[in-house]
């Protein structure tokens, strides 16, 4: 068995995984341990991610969805009540309904992905394989992914710090900032 | 104050640690995985980590919460900043080769770092504004735990 075929069972672990944390946090009423559930869920995620040789997307995933969003969904969880409400059968129902149908879906559209690792697939031949060769001439730094990220797809990221920042200034003006001062005069 | 001594001193311990790892994530970005957005999570997430321990009057102290207030926009103004000087100094907007008069990588170079720079602002700031946000709200009918 060589090293690919390893990394390969790595994956179909770790998406088995995925799936019993998705159905524990289905089943689960205790929000408490839906929300630790959750960053357990982006834990594994980051470790699939770095099997897939995703090391810039896995530090991220770590960072984003197993430490501050946990954090968060505690923070929210302390103003809410610990438990969810029962949902009826019939919205099981029609979830169960739409899932079916969007799993169809993508199941059907499965077959035109190409073959894992594949050399030729679209991100390895197109506007990829470019980066990859240009990276050392133009910008001289030995992480592609900076290099696209800042340099080649700098607007993109301009606008995903002006979202960040949006959100910011929304939770901001919803949730009163410094978290005091006003709060006499709301209640 | 938490009153756990466990707690504290272990956290004590890891702050300045999670404090440097977010800034070698950060100005590591150019050679291994990172850059201003991990990072900026990561020295959000020491701040927090201060704030649960500590509680919230400790937290504000350190960071109080203007600052999370300019970091968010200075963040961004200093990304579509150097978007303009680049155009200023005759390139495209973000173009950064523009930067360095003699149209070596050095251009890149400050275009990416000044950047990543404003990245890691924002988010900090963001990842800060947002816990303090909530933390500073009281459940209703009962004290928040600050």
């Amino acid at each position: 068995m060589n090293g690919a075929e390893i990394t390969q069972l790595f994956d179909y672990l770790f998406m088995v995984m995925l799936l019993f944390i998705g159905l524990a946090i289905i089943r689960l009423q205790n929000l408490f341990a839906v929300v630790m559930l959750t960053g357990v869920y982006s834990l594994i995620a980051a470790a699939w991610f770095v099997s897939l040789s995703a090391a810039d997307v896995a530090i991220t995933e770590a960072a984003v969805g197993a430490g501050i969003s946990t954090v968060l969904l505690l923070a929210a969880m302390l103003l809410t009540s610990g438990k969810a409400k029962p949902t009826t059968a019939f919205r099981h129902w029609a979830a169960l309904v739409v899932m079916t149908a969007a799993g169809a879906a993508v199941f059907y559209a499965l077959g035109d992905l190409p073959i894992y690792g594949a050399a030729d697939s679209p991100a390895n031949t197109g506007v990829g394989m470019d980066y990859i060769t240009r990276t050392p001439e133009e910008i001289n730094i030995p992480n592609v992914v900076t290099a696209v990220l800042a340099s080649y797809r700098g607007f993109d990221t301009m606008g995903e710090v002006f979202v960040v920042f949006a959100a910011g200034v929304g939770v901001a003006l919803l949730l009163n900032l410094s978290g005091r001062g006003k709060r006499e005069e709301d209640n | 104050m938490n009153p756990y001594v466990v707690l504290r001193v272990v956290s004590k311990l890891l702050i300045p640690i999670i404090f440097l790892f977010g800034f070698y994530v950060h100005f590591h970005g150019e050679y291994s995985p990172g850059g201003g957005f991990s990072a900026g999570v990561v020295l959000g997430v020491g701040v927090i980590l201060y704030a649960l321990i500590f509680g919230m009057e400790a937290a504000r102290k350190a960071v109080p919460p203007w600052w999370a207030r300019i970091g968010m926009a200075m963040g961004a103004f200093i990304f579509a900043g150097v978007g303009f000087v680049s155009m200023f100094m005759g390139g495209n907007f973000l173009g950064y080769t523009a930067l360095d008069p003699n149209g070596t990588y050095l251009g890149q170079h400050i275009g990416i770092i000044a950047v990543e720079f404003g990245v890691l602002m924002s988010v900090t700031a963001v990842i800060i504004a947002i816990f303090y946000a909530f933390a500073g709200r009281e459940r209703a009918g009962g004290t928040a735990e600050d």
